[in-house]
């Protein structure tokens, strides 16, 4: 299979200066940035083994002594590229705040709760058919510096690599129905309402496992397209 | 197998990754990567590309995400889709390095080969990079080339750069096997960064 990376499909980024997000006004470059043919090495990436997952690394509510306070959900998803092609045996990380909205990291100073027995962080790797599944808390709200009364919408950071260092994305994944929605300008920062609608997880109740956890349902779409596409004949 | 309307957009790393993505002894959780890309039978010149990374104030950043991907010493790329990859080693290529309290980052990694462009014709040794940081919605991309290579002089990509520019992509050799490469993301020494 041989992919191609069409530069356009990059428009419903963010722009790298969004003004409403203050950290942005020093750390995004002013002059243009040069637009350049891939070569082969973007057209390549880290292939992994599964030595860099460990069994249970995708369960975030084990990795203590004690089970972790809040909401437990499932999280699960397909990843896939721009042809609806699912992408396997693909590295996914995340990290996210406890049930209180408060981060391990020592630089979080929210006045809420840390919690013994929950890290925050997990990776897995997506099966042959590029699915893959989390067992976590349901992150909080947290309040943030950017303006008077900022609160960040609860969201879990993802980490995925795909096919080639051009498809490497980051992200966030949000809740449905989140109040701060309007008000938060991370996620404003994507201009086009479906492009935003992507960033958020839909409710699974088939797959809410009963007596235990409801599920939250991220499908993933990274850069990647097959040179020879069939609508060319 | 319905198409997707469009590529999930993408969000900052924000400012509290460390302990997912670069623990780095500092937190419980264990690296999936590290800056030492060298195993033990990784054939090629042995280097260190160490640098800082800086905001358009001239502020180093301590919160900064580098992830760095590169062929080996002959030039070929440890994935499948490299046809001309010929393993012989276990050196994979990919490296993660997390900023310090300075700005600081490194790599130990091997000078790469030549890679060819998309024509066929020979590129001058270079790495690429990622940056991640908070305040950035989007990662950059740019490449680190080394000023002892000859073949700069004929790189197809750096000839795109305007000529006042080039230097930012070029790492200079420190004495013994380093090589140090700072990335500006903004301001009058702004580092070139690429479309890609």
């Amino acid at each position: 299979m041989t992919l191609i990376y069409p530069v356009a499909s990059n428009g419903i980024h963010p722009a790298r200066l969004s003004p409403a997000y203050r950290s942005a006004l020093l750390r995004s470059p002013q002059k243009p940035l040069i637009p350049m043919r891939h070569t082969l090495s973007e057209l390549t990436g880290p292939v992994y083994g599964h030595e860099t997952v460990r069994a249970h690394d995708n369960d975030l509510t084990i990795q203590a002594k004690g089970e972790p306070l809040g909401e437990r959900i499932i999280v699960h998803g397909h990843v896939r590229d721009e042809d609806g092609r699912g992408v396997p045996n693909t590295l996914v990380e995340i990290w996210q705040a406890n049930a209180c909205g408060r981060y391990i990291h020592v630089v979080d100073q929210h006045p809420a709760p840390l919690d013994p027995n929950f890290t925050g962080a997990g990776r897995t790797q997506s099966d042959d058919k590029g699915c893959y599944k989390f067992i976590t808390i349901k992150p909080g709200a947290y309040p943030w510096g950017n303006h008077h009364n900022a609160w960040r919408p609860a969201h879990i950071h993802f980490s995925v690599f795909g096919h080639s260092f051009v498809s490497r994305l980051v992200t966030q994944m949000y809740f449905p129905g989140d109040p701060l929605f309007p008000f938060d300008p991370i996620f404003n920062s994507v201009t086009d309402e479906k492009a935003r609608a992507r960033m958020i997880s839909s409710f699974d109740l088939d797959n809410t496992k009963p007596e235990w956890a409801l599920c939250y349902r991220f499908d993933i779409v990274l850069r990647g397209r097959n040179a020879t596409p069939m609508e060319t004949k | 197998m319905s198409r997707p309307d469009g590529i999930t957009p993408s969000q900052t790393v924000g400012p509290y990754f460390k302990y997912g993505l670069t623990p780095n002894g500092e937190y419980e959780w264990n690296d999936a990567f590290t800056n030492n890309l060298l195993t033990s039978d990784t054939s090629g010149e042995r280097i260190r590309v160490e640098g800082k990374v800086y905001d358009g104030d001239g502020a180093v950043i301590p919160d900064c995400m580098l992830e760095i991907w590169q062929a080996d010493a002959q030039g070929r790329f440890s994935d499948p889709q490299d046809k001309r990859a010929l393993p012989n080693s276990s050196f994979k290529g990919f490296g993660r390095c997390g900023t310090d309290k300075s700005g600081g980052y490194s790599f130990d990694t091997i000078k790469p080969g030549a890679v060819p462009d998309a024509d066929g014709k020979p590129q001058a040794p270079h790495i690429v990079l990622a940056v991640f940081a908070r305040g950035m919605l989007l990662h950059l991309c740019t490449r680190i080339y080394f000023d002892d290579e000859a073949g700069n002089a004929n790189d197809p990509v750096l000839a795109l750069v305007p000529a006042d520019r080039r230097a930012t992509l070029i790492a200079k050799k420190t004495g013994g096997n380093a090589y140090t490469f700072d990335v500006h993301l903004q301001g009058d020494s702004e580092t070139v960064f690429f479309e890609v």
